[in-house]
C-alpha cells in the first residue's frame, strides 16, 4: 500500500480520537495528553516513536486490535505531600493516543522499548504473499 | 482532549503534509490556546518545568525525554538556575517515508530565578523516565530559623 492512504486513515483515526476523547475518555480521573509521535514507514516495518516522560514501563499499555493500535501511559505524581507549588508549566496525567493502521502487522513480532521517555515501537509488516503465475494450458 | 505543544514552531514533515493537514494544524492548535488559556501562556517553552518546595530544598523536575543525560549543562549561582542542553532526532536513513514528524528537537536554555539562595555544593540532579529532577537545597541562610524568646 502507498504512503498516502496511510495518511489518510490516519487522518480519519486522529478524529476518531478526537471524539472518543470528549466521550469515554472524559470518565477517566485525572488528565489526558496527547503524546508527540514520528511515524515512518519502510518497505519491512512501520515504526512509531512517542514522546512520553514520565511513563515507567510497567505503566505503558500498547494494543493492537482490528489494525487500531493503541498506546496508554500513566503517570504518577512525582512531588511529595509537603511540597508547595512554585511554577507548574506541565501537567502529569495520561498519555493517550489511537492510530488505525492499514497495514495488515504481523503481531508476533512486534518490538516495544521504552527509553528515557520515548517509545519506539517497530511495527514488522506481514510478507505478501508472493504473486502466482498461473499457467494455463490448452488442450 | 488536551495536546501539548511546548514548540509551535517545531519543524514539520512538509512531504507529507497536504496544505489542507497543515491548515487542520493550525487551527486545532488555535483551538487548544482558546480552550487552554494556562497552556498557551507557557507554549513554545522547552523544557516544561514544574517547580516546588518543601522547608529544606527547591524541587525543580523537566520534561526532556531522550535525551543523553551527559548533554545537559546545569548550573547554579545563589538563587539562578541554569539548564541547557540539546536535543538530536536521528532522521532514518534510505527508505524511510514519514507520516508525522511532531516531536521537536534542537537546543535549549532556561535560566530561572528561584525565591532563595541556593546551597550550590549540595545540588543534586537525577535523570530518569525522561525526566530531569534537581534538588536544590536552600542555603543555610535562607532557611526558616526558629527563634526562642528568652523571658
Amino acid at each position: 500500500m502507498t504512503k498516502e492512504s496511510l495518511s489518510r486513515d490516519d487522518l480519519s483515526s486522529d478524529a476518531r480520537v478526537r471524539s472518543d476523547a470528549r466521550g469515554p475518555e472524559q470518565t477517566r480521573p485525572g488528565e489526558v495528553y496527547s503524546p508527540a509521535t514520528d511515524i515512518f514507514e519502510t518497505d519491512e516495518a512501520i515504526t512509531v516513536l512517542a514522546d512520553m516522560p514520565g511513563v515507567k514501563a510497567d505503566a505503558l499499555q500498547i494494543d493492537l486490535r482490528d489494525n487500531v493500535l493503541t498506546l496508554t501511559g500513566r503517570v504518577a505524581r512525582p512531588e511529595s505531600g509537603y511540597e508547595s507549588e512554585l511554577l507548574r508549566e506541565y501537567q502529569v496525567g495520561t498519555f493517550y493516543r489511537q492510530f488505525t493502521l492499514s497495514e495488515r502487522i504481523d503481531q508476533a513480532k512486534i518490538d516495544a522499548k521504552l527509553r528515557d521517555g520515548v517509545l519506539r515501537l517497530e511495527l514488522p509488516k506481514i510478507e505478501r504473499a508472493k504473486p502466482r503465475t498461473i499457467q494455463v494450458r490448452t488442450g | 482532549m488536551l495536546v501539548r505543544r511546548v514548540w509551535p514552531g517545531r519543524p514539520t514533515f512538509n512531504g507529507s503534509l497536504s496544505e489542507f493537514e497543515q491548515a487542520r494544524r493550525e487551527m486545532l492548535r488555535l483551538f487548544d490556546s482558546m480552550a487552554n488559556e494556562s497552556s498557551a501562556s507557557t507554549s513554545g517553552v522547552f523544557p516544561p518545568l514544574n517547580v516546588t518546595q518543601d522547608e529544606d530544598s527547591v524541587f525543580v523536575r523537566a520534561e526532556i525525554p531522550g535525551i543523553n543525560a551527559d548533554q545537559l549543562a546545569i548550573s547554579v549561582l545563589r538563587n539562578r538556575l541554569s539548564i541547557a542542553g540539546k536535543r538530536e532526532i536521528q532522521l532514518e536513513q534510505g527508505k524511510a517515508a514519514y507520516h508525522r514528524r511532531e516531536r521537536p528537537e534542537g537546543s535549549f536554555s532556561r535560566t530561572l530565578t528561584l525565591p532563595v539562595e541556593i546551597d550550590a555544593e549540595r545540588v543534586e540532579a537525577r535523570y530518569s523516565d525522561g525526566i530531569l529532577t534537581l534538588t536544590l537545597p536552600k542555603a543555610e541562610a535562607a532557611k526558616p530559623r526558629q527563634i526562642s524568646v528568652r523571658t
